[in-house]
């Protein structure tokens, strides 16, 4: 159970409509990027719809919506909230 | 004053700018870039000041061109847009995230206005903002609330600029960021300022939700099947503004200013600045002003499509297919655009971000067979393309111009592609974007991006079209003393003095463009062009009509000496099939005709749109690289068709 709930996944592969908490964010040149537009550890995120051929993918955080490309949303780790 | 106007993309902050300072705006670029830079006039109570609108972006930490010059103008205190005072709009809706940049502005030490815009929106979205604590927070800093898509605020704005002050404070966070480089640095940075500000409890009431109607609306604007369709279905309505209405006002343009030349020829005495004035001058003012409503229907279309918060679902749902070859979700409008006309194609391009994405989207525009291309296909096809149906009912004819219009797309992508392991890129391409909430369109904001664009392209791009198109009638209107020995031998003709009075006027006409100095041009050329099949009338008319597409009909209809009225082109399309070579072939055979199609598919052959990439990318490097690219390939392929086919 214990090593369940630890487990963590990125972004980009959650399920739509499914919250989640962001946990880390990789350090590359989009973290800043990502940071800036509210992307920080602990806030709660939600996948809202899908582009066709399911990238880039929209995201709800804080109120706003936020699209990124699969590749973006890789570099952020998150975990159920 | 010189004052800043900075905020986070969506926030309302060009309504904000419009509001302040009206229509006494200029636009221009920021030094070594092309990144739009406004200004305008604002009058306070006390006092006038320059306020200069900057791109929207999120913090100071730069990766994009947009955000690199925000970097460069904030730092330097040399830069000759460094301003005295900032302005920054906020979406009150959104406080906590937009405030990161500010609290940086803050820390900067700049006298600075906050303004929370949309504060209606925060209202709805039953969001309360403790105004007294962000105060405390930030002690130096006005703070005064606005809506500017109802014009409410624009008093406590300006009474506030007359209140600024080089205030004495401490950072809110630190002073040292500016100089922060690393990744992980600037991102540290940003994430405490952002713990700090959320930890300042300004917003009481849980965080709003995205409602679940706009959510369904999203579902189906960027549904695999409905969005691509809705999508085709808004382009359909632009192509047929584009298309069709718009020759309405370009006709009235075009008829106007032949009036305006033969009219003010009637009043001036004969001369060479009356010859320059009513054929050189007037008709080239009249070549830029006819792109005026292609201009202004394309950017109402587009400033409507983007003020409503629709067009950025485009960019989402189109971004995956145009990644492959080096552009962009944002490429798709531009790209569209330019089968109407390449010129507002490549000015829209600017609302791409990454400088790599842009360029490449602009290089490859002119590909798409834009409308100027229409009049040459459909000369050239029924002239050389029989009239036979395959299978009954598909029209070999149409499926030809059909083709043309594939090829050019065609080569658009795979240039791209080329261009993508080509160019170096300054910075890796982000799709990082917000999707804003829908809204009901601000006509006076739509207003002002029309406005805005036409100017930029009269007064940038048009310079250099009127001088382009001076030299070019000049040099198709004049031409070695040698034309006068050539036109009094031609009048002593048996025929021409048994020749109508018009008659005589188009063999005269005729005359004089073959002599004049394009025309030798022409022939001594056409060593060059035999081997696609070109003589040197050809070649002439091939000259000319580098001032526009188009006027190659005109020129092969002057050089054949068939006048210029209504039915020109059937009588055009008779005189070329009678056109026999030296050896007594037609010279309009099917190989020379398919080498001038494809040979039109790409070359540049538009000063216009020279001009216009001139002014988009700052610099002639890109123009003429283009040029040159375009004509080899134009050359090669036409050299090619020619050959398989002859």
């Amino acid at each position: 159970m214990g090593l369940l709930l630890h487990m963590s996944q990125t972004l980009d592969s959650i399920s739509l409509n499914e919250l989640v908490e962001i946990a880390a964010i990789a350090n590359n040149a989009i973290a800043p990027k990502l940071t800036e537009m509210g992307l920080t550890k602990g806030q709660k995120i939600k996948a809202i719809f899908k582009a066709p051929f399911g990238d880039p993918i929209a995201y709800e955080i804080n109120g706003n919506i936020i699209s990124m490309r699969k590749e973006e949303a890789m570099q952020v780790e998150v975990q159920m909230a | 004053m010189k004052i800043a106007l900075f905020g986070n993309p969506n926030t309302g902050k060009s309504t904000i700018f419009n509001m302040l300072t009206g229509l006494r705006q200029q636009v221009g670029n920021f030094p070594g870039v092309t990144v739009d830079k406004k200004k305008g006039r604002i009058d306070t109570a006390q006092s006038q000041h320059q306020l200069t609108d900057f791109p929207g972006t999120y913090s100071i930490f730069a990766r994009s061109l947009d955000e690199q010059v925000v970097k460069e103008v904030l730092t330097n205190p040399q830069h000759p847009d460094y301003p005295e005072a900032i302005i920054y709009v906020a979406d009150a809706a959104n406080l906590e995230r937009n405030l990161l940049f500010f609290s940086q502005l803050y820390d900067l030490g700049f006298p600075i206005l906050l303004v929370l815009n949309m504060w209606d929106r925060a209202g709805q979205k039953g969001l309360q903002i403790k105004l007294d604590t962000l105060q405390n927070n930030f002690p130096a800093a006005s703070i005064v609330t606005a809506n500017a898509r109802i014009a409410l605020g624009k008093d406590r704005i300006l009474h506030a600029i007359d209140q600024f002050a080089v205030g004495e404070r401490t950072a809110f966070h630190d002073t040292a960021f500016q100089a922060l480089q690393s990744d992980a640095e600037q991102t540290q940075n940003s994430d405490e300022r952002l713990q700090k500000i959320r930890a300042l409890g300004l917003i009481t009431a849980a965080p709003s939700k995205i409602s679940n109607q706009s959510t369904r609306l999203d579902r189906i604007l960027t549904h695999r099947i409905y969005g691509y369709l809705i999508f085709s279905a808004i382009l359909l309505v632009i192509f047929q503004f584009i298309f069709s209405f718009a020759s309405i006002p370009m006709d009235f343009i075009d008829g106007q200013f032949v009036r305006l030349s033969s009219w003010s020829a009637a009043q001036l005495p004969e001369g060479v600045l009356s010859k320059l004035l009513t054929q050189g001058l007037i008709p080239g003012i009249g070549g830029v002003l006819v792109f005026v409503p292609q201009i202004a229907i394309l950017f109402f279309f587009i400033a409507l499509l983007e003020e409503s918060g629709y067009l950025s679902r485009v960019v989402f749902i189109m971004d995956r297919l145009m990644r492959p070859f080096g552009l962009n979700g944002k490429s798709v409008v531009p790209l569209l655009s330019s089968v109407a006309c390449a010129i507002p194609g490549i000015m829209s391009a600017r609302t791409i971000s990454d400088w790599k994405e842009r360029l490449i989207t602009i290089l490859v525009a002119p590909f798409m067979s834009c409308s100027a291309r229409i009049p040459v296909y459909t000369l050239l096809i029924s002239l050389v393309i029989p009239k036979i149906y395959i299978g009954g009912f598909l029209s070999l004819q149409g499926l030809v111009l059909f083709g043309l219009y594939a090829l050019g797309i065609l080569f658009a992508l795979g240039t791209a592609l080329l261009l993508k392991l080509l160019v170096k890129s300054r910075t890796p391409g982000f799709h990082l974007m917000e999707l804003p909430d829908y809204k009901t369109p601000r006509l006076a904001n739509i207003g002002y991006t029309v406005y805005e664009k036409v100017r930029v392209f009269i007064f940038d791009a048009g310079k250099i079209i009127v001088a382009i198109s001076i030299i070019l009638w000049a040099l198709a209107s004049y031409g070695p003393s040698s034309r006068e020995q050539a036109l009094s031998a031609l009048h002593q003709e048996q025929n021409y003095q048994q020749a109508e009075q018009a008659k005589q006027q188009e063999l005269d006409n005729a005359l004089l463009l073959s002599e004049s100095y394009i025309g030798h041009f022409g022939k001594w050329m056409e060593p060059a062009i035999a081997p696609l099949g070109y003589d040197w009338k050809i070649g002439i008319a091939l000259l000319s009509s580098f001032a526009a597409r188009e006027v190659f009909v005109g020129s092969l209809a002057t050089i054949y000496a068939v006048g210029d009225d209504t039915d020109t082109q059937k009588r055009l399309i008779e005189k070329l099939k009678e056109e026999k070579t030296d050896k007594g072939q037609a010279t309009y055979s099917l190989a020379t005709g398919a080498s001038l199609l494809v040979f039109y598919v790409f070359a540049m052959q538009c000063m216009a749109t020279l001009a216009v990439v001139k002014r988009e990318t700052n610099t002639w490097t890109w123009p003429l690289l283009q040029l040159v690219f375009m004509g080899v390939v134009a050359y090669m392929s036409a050299f090619l068709v020619f050959q398989l086919l002859v």
